[in-house]
């Protein structure tokens, strides 16, 4: 299958390790993957901050880029596939463009978040991975209510060998993070961090995991924040970890609080833990 | 939108009633995040009362079917919601009441005062009602010489105190049973000095102080869940006993009811009263469903009037994707589910509407005067997790309310703010590849980073992100370069 990767505007820039490993899971898989480069945002912060007008042109710049890029397009992101999903045609329908909406529609309908791409489209759950750490998953709000992934990440996870799934109290509460939330809100947006953190704490789990790296980026801060000694790692990201010899793919998991310096190591030197801090 | 010509909808009054508070929903919850004792009394509160919601929502098995049948039956009512008022009017008219319309808070107030005044009377017991809250008809009354009682318990708590209520269900919800007995030491006339603060003990005490209420009282006022246009009958849904003794006694009924409440038919009842009490208090069935319509020779109040609030109403109902809002049957279940509520509480809102709800209605029923509104605020207060649309008995989208309502907020500026212009700068580099490819290369966030890489402080605005989370620092090659690097130009 010809697949368009969304890198999304905060993977593109700020955590390129999840996109590239969402394309190497997919390679490894024997499909063909391609990156329009034109592509540039969403609109989801345009969207949810209320610029609906401002986002039109956004909705009607990723409708041209991705309509006839491939057969389906995928983001490790739910939230930028919930807003595909759910807000680019509202957004159209708003400012009177009904070609527009109606286009969006279609192209939002072969558009996967990765787990769903992985699961339902796809057909896998084994993905060939091998990650030996503990860990937790957060199920991020977007995913969980807005695309209804249920728990596709989950039965990726438990396929993942070496892996240790524990579980995460409270796990559908959302982390706080919710966009401008996080800074418009910053204080209601900690509080509820502090109760996803006590959670991610008592799970004994040495990774916590989620399919948004904008969650990520909020519980992982918090976390590095607090010296708590557990790292965020992005959902593609393990499932892009293997055993077997691989090169400059990116680590197997490179917390999302730290520099994101190009750490090349071979995996099969990790072994429990060592090696990913810097 | 904010037109005052007669015949077009207007937005509630800014002076009367309580549907905006004094500051914004950032400042007000920065003190509610302070206090110890109602974190914990919020947070117990609604954890109790989500656990038991979610296991009698669990036993219902067409549940969803439920759902959509309530949301089915409130779209066809707003959708001609002025044919049905009337049908109502006729109805409770033929059956011996009487219908006054009030276009705000304003004449409401002024009409019931006066019908208290005409029944000769100067005190009145209620029924909690959060549409006579939203019009501070207490107060109103007060300046009248009027005394109003609150015979629901929470509400009696909340009056006492001379508090604001901070939940639909449960006013006093940031009250624990301690604080609640030094209320009532302090306010509860004629309580026993020796009162404690077993839960049984506190409800006899106020049980015996309404007692005498109830039975001297001879106008009674409440508000209406539901009322049904084809037979003209009102329906009060509560718990306590306090409303059905409140609809008998006296010898005069006033209801204020918000337009929307209106039902097509009596039969719709069916649904609305499997949906309220399990998404509300979480029981299998209503303890104290009062019904009545008109008057009946002989037989409880023999006066009946029926206060018809629109109150910014009409000015919702004409926005077809916000009139959903009115939809509300105020049970709270998206208050109780809201991790925003939870830590914030309902008084953060500034408004008598709280919570995911309120954050959308108090704003669609004032209007947002500019940026500096409280009510501009409100829209914000979510992280947009949509539990409460999952919650919501009657499906109402709020995350995609409070977006639009995000939306009026920014169309309320006059002149653009700092972070329009930031917007319009962001949205226009991200329409170009170019100038999209050149701004990811000088994101430059490296040189706050400190020698971990990590960034433990920006400047503002990005403090408020550094206030409690670290940043990391912008990798040295963006995905677009690597893709490019690794497989060459071209896709
Ligand atoms: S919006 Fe829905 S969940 Fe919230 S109080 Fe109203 S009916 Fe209940």
């Amino acid at each position: 299958m010809r697949i368009a990767v969304i890198a999304t505007c905060l993977g593109d820039a700020m955590f390129p390790q999840a996109v590239k490993a969402t394309v190497e899971i997919l390679e490894r898989l024997g499909h063909e993957v391609v990156f329009p480069e034109d592509q540039t945002c969403c609109g989801q912060m345009h969207v949810n901050t209320g610029y609906l007008d401002m986002a039109l042109p956004l909705v009607r710049h990723h409708v041209e880029v991705f309509a006839d890029a491939a057969d389906v397009s995928v983001a490790p992101s739910g939230s930028c596939v919930g807003c595909v999903r759910h807000q680019h045609a509202m957004v159209a329908r708003r400012g009177g463009d009904e070609g527009l909406a109606r286009a969006a529609e279609e192209l939002a309908g072969r558009t996967y978040e990765l787990s769903e791409l992985l699961v339902d489209v796809l057909g896998v759950t084994d993905v060939g991975a091998y990650y030996p750490h503990r860990v937790t998953y957060h199920p991020t709000c977007h995913s969980l209510r807005m695309l209804r992934v249920g728990d596709k990440p989950l039965r990726l996870l438990r396929e993942v060998r070496g892996l240790q799934l524990t579980e995460l109290a409270d796990a559908e509460v959302c982390c706080g993070f919710g966009g401008t939330f996080a800074v418009k809100n910053a204080e209601v947006s900690t509080a509820m961090l502090a109760d996803k953190m006590a959670n991610v704490l008592t799970s004994g789990a040495e990774v916590c995991t989620a399919g948004d790296s904008s969650c990520l980026m909020h519980i992982g801060g918090g976390l590095s924040r607090l010296r708590s000694g557990v790292r965020t790692v992005h959902l593609a990201e393990i499932l892009a970890s293997s055993d077997t010899e691989r090169s400059g793919a990116g680590p197997s998991g490179t917390e999302q609080g730290t520099p994101a310096r190009d750490i090349v190591f071979d995996t099969a030197e990790v072994g429990e833990s060592k090696g990913v801090h810097p | 939108m904010t037109s005052t010509d007669l015949g077009m909808p207007t937005v509630a009054p800014d002076d009367v009633g309580f549907l905006r508070g004094t500051e914004s929903f950032p400042v007000a919850a920065h003190r509610a995040l302070a206090d110890t004792q109602l974190r914990r009394n919020l947070g117990h509160a609604t954890r109790t009362i989500r656990g038991k919601r979610a296991r009698v929502v669990a036993e219902v098995p067409d549940w969803e079917e439920l759902r959509r049948a309530g949301e089915a039956i409130k779209a066809d009512t707003m959708a001609r919601l002025p044919e049905l008022l009337e049908q109502l009017e006729e109805a409770v008219t033929a059956r011996g009441g009487v219908v006054h319309w009030a276009r705000d808070a304003g004449e409401a107030n002024a009409i019931v005062a006066s019908l208290v005044r005409e029944a000769g009377a100067d005190e009145v017991v209620k029924v909690k009602s959060i549409a006579t809250q939203e019009i501070g008809l207490n107060e109103a009354l007060a300046e009248q010489g009027i005394t109003a009682t609150e015979t629901d318990l929470a509400e009696l708590i909340v009056q006492l105190s001379d508090d604001r209520p901070s939940h639909f269900l449960v006013p006093a919800i940031h009250r624990n049973r301690s604080e609640i007995r030094d209320i009532f030491l302090r306010a509860l006339p004629g309580v026993d000095p020796d009162l404690t603060d077993e839960p049984r003990r506190l409800a006899m005490a106020a049980r015996a102080h309404l007692r005498r209420k109830f039975l001297s009282a001879r106008v009674g006022i409440s508000g209406a869940n539901f009322a049904a246009a084809d037979t003209g009958t009102i329906s009060v849904v509560e718990s306590e006993g306090n409303g059905r003794m409140c609809l008998t006694l006296p010898d005069t009924l006033i209801t204020v009811m918000g337009v929307e409440k209106v039902v097509p038919r009596w039969s719709d009842m069916e649904v609305f009263l499997q949906l309220l009490p399990r998404s509300s208090t979480a029981e299998r069935m209503n303890p104290y469903t009062s019904t009545w319509s008109g008057v009946t020779p002989g037989d409880g109040p023999q006066a009946f009037h029926l206060v018809l609030l629109d109150n910014g109403r009409s000015n919702v109902l004409a926005d077809e994707q916000g009139r959903a809002a009115l939809h509300c049957i105020r049970c709270s279940a998206c208050l109780n589910v809201c991790p925003v509520y939870e830590r914030a509480g309902g008084h953060a809102y500034g408004s008598v509407y709280p919570g995911p709800i309120g954050a959308v209605l108090s704003p669609q029923l004032t209007g947002i005067s500019g940026p500096d509104d409280p009510n501009a605020s409100l829209p914000y207060a979510s992280s947009l997790c949509g539990a409460c649309f999952d919650a919501c008995p009657v499906r109402i989208d709020i995350p995609n309310l409070l977006v639009q309502q995000r939306a009026a907020s920014i169309a309320s500026h006059r002149t653009p703010t700092a972070q329009d212009v930031a917007m319009r700068t962001v949205a226009a580099a991200m329409v170009s590849p170019a100038r999209f490819r050149a701004a990811e290369r000088v994101l430059g966030l490296g040189r706050f980073a400190g020698r971990s890489g990590r960034i433990r402080f920006l400047p503002y605005p990005g403090s408020q992100w550094t206030s409690a989370r670290d940043m990391p620092t912008p990798p040295p090659e963006t995905f677009r370069q690597w893709w490019k690097r690794t497989r060459g130009a071209g896709s």
